[in-house]
């Protein structure tokens, strides 16, 4: 037996130091590395949507491939983009914030990563055979609502079934290691109530993926039931029902969109009482609120389907509880507008990004209200008005939070700071074409134009053009980022940043060195 | 040099573009009938609403930006909490909210109320079709008219080939051939070959399904949007006031497939008696129709009357599945020119086209036999198909 005192010149180079890390901070890049690339795939399809819709008339894609785009563009961009993003982010902070040494379980971490690759790569080859011109990939819209998905489903659906299984089960094991982290190695003194919100919101968002991840694998084995094994769980001819498939799906996806957006709340908690140089106001308060939206998130599904026909009652009751979600939202970002009141600003890129998202994830807020009212919604359902709420709350919300998230951590990990013109740049480009993006697909959406459709009717002609014109800006905006990210990365280009980064940053985090070593908190910090 | 001709045409472009959005619509209809009333003035009062909670937070916010910034020498202050402000700013929305949702429930109620209705229709979405079947009116409760609506924009308007078989190979270019794109009717993609007919001053429940997956007929005038599932039936109900005769367009609002985006509505709305008498003529029309049917059963046509009639048909039934090349799109959807049932024996194909399969929809009782024996014949005898069969109504009737 050799001495081992878990120095870091032990670990493996090469291609398995990637295969075979249990770091948390190696497999958190790793996260990070995967999440944007599929936020670039995603959002090249994203740009082929765009570019289809920026006349009417069909010009470019076939209609059916036009649905497999947003098909593929919404599944990468939730499940690839997005979700990946946050567990990355996860991984790197939670155990420098917490003072632990890594993650509680890191084999299972090293795992629940390398799920990831496959299961994209899956989906991604059945787009790719089309492509080709060999069958069809999965064309029903992210939703993938029955029967459109199982009767009439192209054969690749079985792909797309195999591939949720795969992010399913990656996600319920990253959702158990967090919590099993967070509850068992805090450094001493390190009570609940002094945790900071970025791991609090983790910690409820994980129970959010361990409830809703197994419903959504229940809705794609009862589609893969129905498809190949003579069952009708959504087949009214067999005694199912359709709709029964979109109380399950959305069972598991009113949860998702919290699990997509907690992460946000907590970055941002952390960013602006460091640029506001003052403590967060309503510390507790914001607790209670993440926790009465995760407890809520379960019980409004069905506000997704007031179109469908509900009953009374069932229309009244989600229509009542979705409104509700509204007071804990308010009092979040009430806390943030507290925060900034009689602080001392500055605005770095992540302070910038984070202001951002306190006013646009509130416009889509605001507009999530008023969908909530389900006569209105009637009207609203299925328009481009859902289609700029949502992209409001998880593009200026989940994504911009991310951004945040990035820029502010991202000198603890390179030891240098950014480049500040590019990363300026990035958020000033993005803020403004985001917007002209988004903005205007309300008002489409009013004036009537449904979504997921690949040409329109010539009313809605003048707003597609720009939102499209939006579109491209956007998607070029995001090559600043890469190009921030690849000059971060050269390790000896940049100021050298401090231990502290931010004048006014405060948490274990920051008492690291930068970069960060291979191995921190091998002896737990002591908190007073 | 070249740029900048470029830009400059660009730029002419931009100026046209937004100078044309004076005819462009910003917000929701505010629609013909009392329900949709409501639902404008909901959705006006829950604009409003956000207007100015927007402009208080955010006006706080901007003030802090503005005056609280490290850069003209503010300090900060150390407060971070405090419960009384917490708790008002828990209290206030929450009763803002009460606000907002008395009217809304009163406005879902009426909506739900389905009785005393004196027209019924059943609407029967089918990919990418509607299906209108007008069951009872007034005391008549067998009303016998029925017909199917679908889009009427010619094919040449829609599919401009900016690109040939290029980017995206499976794309639609691969198809097309036709080069000059025609200018788009007022109505593009809004119109329909034979639109619901409705009655003003009447209240009308629509029974709403479907046939194969799940569409939304939506129809913003009457503030209706109701999914239509597949084996269940939804009910809601519209009253057009007396005095708005006229058109009304919608579209279908639940992805259902390719054409999604080409399964319009159109209504036309007509005065009490204008429509009793369309509906009387529609009857007897039908009738009419009914018995040249069975008459045509036993009559014969020539293969050219069939091959003629035939194509168009199959242009207007088929062709957005199999293409008016008889190509299909493999493998979803199988080509005809060449195929083993087209060339094969003609009961089977017969019997393939009133019975559907898989996703093939079935036609029986949807074509009447002429029509039907129309298609079988040219679908037989057109492209690369020469069997030289000529199809007869008498052999669809007699397909058992
Ligand atoms: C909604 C799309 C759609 C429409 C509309 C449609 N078909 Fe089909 N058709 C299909 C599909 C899909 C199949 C393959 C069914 C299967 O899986 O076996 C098919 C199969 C067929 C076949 C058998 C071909 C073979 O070689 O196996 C015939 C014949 C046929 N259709 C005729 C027609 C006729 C005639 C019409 C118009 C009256 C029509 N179809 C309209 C989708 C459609
Ligand atoms: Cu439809």
């Amino acid at each position: 037996m050799s001495d081992h005192h878990g120095h870091d010149h032990h670990h493996a180079t090469g291609i398995k130091r990637w295969l075979f890390t249990t770091n948390h901070k190696d497999i958190g890049t790793m996260y990070l590395v995967f999440s944007l690339v599929m936020f670039l795939t995603g959002g090249l399809m994203a740009m082929a949507i765009r570019a289809e819709l920026m006349y009417p008339g069909l010009q470019l894609l076939d209609p059916n491939f036009f649905n497999q785009m947003t098909t593929i563009h919404g599944l990468i961009m939730v499940f690839g983009a997005v979700m990946p993003a946050f567990v990355g982010l996860a991984n790197w902070m939670i155990p420098l914030m917490i003072g632990a040494p890594d993650m509680a379980l890191p084999r299972l971490n090293n795992w629940s990563f390398w799920i990831l690759p496959f299961a994209f790569s899956l989906l991604i080859y059945a787009l790719i055979q089309s492509m080709l011109g060999h069958g069809s990939a999965p064309n029903f819209g992210w939703t993938f609502y029955a029967p459109l998905s199982t009767k009439y489903g192209p054969p690749s659906t079985d792909f797309f079934i195999f591939s949720v299984h795969m992010m399913g089960i990656s996600s319920i094991m990253g959702a158990i290691n967090i919590i099993v982290t967070i509850f068992n190695l805090r450094a001493p003194g390190m009570t609940m109530m002094k945790l900071p919100l970025f791991v609090w919101t983790w910690l409820i968002t994980p129970y959010l993926l361990i409830a809703g991840m197994p419903v959504l694998a229940g809705t794609v084995t009862m589609m893969l039931m129905d498809r190949h094994f003579g069952t009708s769980f959504f087949d009214a001819a067999g005694g199912g029902d359709p709709v029964l498939f979109q109380h399950v799906f959305w069972f598991f996806g009113h949860p998702e969109v919290y699990i997509m957006i907690l992460p946000s709340f907590g970055i941002v908690s952390a960013i602006i009482p460091t640029f506001a140089r003052k403590p967060l106001f309503g510390y507790a308060s914001m607790v209670y609120a993440t926790a009465s939206i995760a407890f809520l998130s379960f019980v409004v599904w069905a506000h997704h389907m007031f179109t469908t026909g509900l009953p009374l009652a069932g229309s009244l009751f989600f229509m009542y509880m979705t409104m509700l979600i509204a007071v804990p939202t308010g009092v979040k970002v009430f806390n943030w507008v507290a925060t900034l009141w009689r602080g001392s600003i500055t605005f770095e890129v992540p302070m910038l990004f984070s202001l951002a998202f306190v006013v646009l994830f509130t416009i889509g807020g605001l507009s999530g209200l008023m969908l909530a009212i389900a006569p209105a919604d009637q009207q609203y359902q299925d328009t481009y008005f859902v289609v700029a709420h949502f992209h409001y709350v998880l593009v200026t919300g989940a994504i911009f939070g991310i951004f945040a998230g990035v820029y502010y951590w991202i000198p603890k990990w390179t030891g240098v700071m950014f480049n500040e013109a590019i990363a300026k740049a990035h958020f000033w480009c993005s803020l403004v074409t985001v917007n002209l993006l988004f903005f205007p697909m309300h008002f489409v959406g009013l004036a009537g134009m449904p979504r997921r459709i690949p040409d329109y009717s010539t009313q809605f002609a003048d707003f597609n053009f720009w939102i499209s014109i939006g579109g491209f800006g956007f998607g070029l905006s995001q090559l600043l980022f890469v190009w921030m990210l690849w000059k971060a990365c050269q390790q000896r280009q940049g100021i050298k940043a401090s231990n502290q980064v931010w004048e006014g940053a405060e948490g274990l985090e920051w008492t690291l060195p930068s970069p960060t070593p291979y191995h921190t908190f091998e002896t737990p910090p002591l908190i007073k | 040099m070249r740029l900048g001709s470029k830009c400059l045409q660009l730029l002419s472009l931009l100026a046209i573009s937004s100078f044309a959005f004076a005819q462009t619509q910003f917000d929701m209809t505010p629609g013909v009938t009392n329900i949709s009333h409501e639902i404008y003035g909901l959705h006006r009062l829950m604009f409003n609403w956000c207007i100015g909670i927007g402009v208080v937070v955010f006006g706080v916010m901007f003030y802090s930006i503005l005056r609280h910034r490290k850069s003209v020498g503010h300090q900060a202050a150390h407060f971070h909490e405090s419960t009384l402000v917490e708790i008002i700013w828990t209290i206030i929305p929450f009763v803002i909210l009460i606000g907002m949702a008395i009217p809304a429930t009163k406005t879902l109620i009426a909506m739900n109320d389905t009785s005393k209705s004196a027209l019924t229709i059943k609407i029967t979405g089918s990919q990418w079709k509607w299906h209108y079947d007008y069951l009872e009116y007034n005391d008549n409760n067998k009303v016998n008219v029925g017909f199917l609506s679908q889009l009427s924009t010619p094919r040449n308007q829609i599919e401009v080939p900016i690109r040939k078989a290029g980017l995206f190979p499976s794309g639609i270019g691969a198809h097309t051939e036709n080069t000059a794109a025609p200018q788009k009717d007022a109505h593009y993609l809004l119109e329909v070959d034979r639109p619901l007919v409705l009655p003003t001053g009447k209240k009308i429940r629509f029974l709403i399904t479907s046939d194969d997956v799940i569409h939304s007929w939506w129809v913003p005038a009457l503030a209706i949007k109701r999914d239509a599932v597949p084996g269940f039936v939804n009910e809601v109900w519209a009253l057009i006031p007396a005095g708005k005769e006229g058109t009304y367009r919608g579209q279908c609002a639940e992805l259902c497939g390719k054409d999604h985006g080409f399964m319009p509505i159109v209504i036309e709305a007509k005065s009490e008696t204008d429509f009793a008498q369309w509906l009387k003529d529609q009857e007897a029309i039908a009738q009419h129709e009914a018995a040249e049917a069975a008459n045509s059963v036993t009559a014969k046509f020539s293969k050219e009357e069939l091959m003629e009639e035939g194509q168009e048909n199959y242009l207007a039934n088929c062709a957005m599945c199999h293409q008016p090349g008889g190509t299909g799109l493999p493998p979803a959807i199988p080509a005809l020119s060449g195929s083993k049932i087209a060339n094969g024996p003609v009961a089977l194909h017969i019997e393939t086209v009133l019975n559907g399969r898989n996703q093939m929809p079935k036609f029986k009782g949807v074509l009447s036999p002429k029509v039907l024996a129309s298609i079988i014949t040219y679908e037989r005898n057109a492209w690369a198909n020469h069997t030289g069969d000529l199809v007869q109504p008498s052999d669809i009737v007699n397909n058992k």
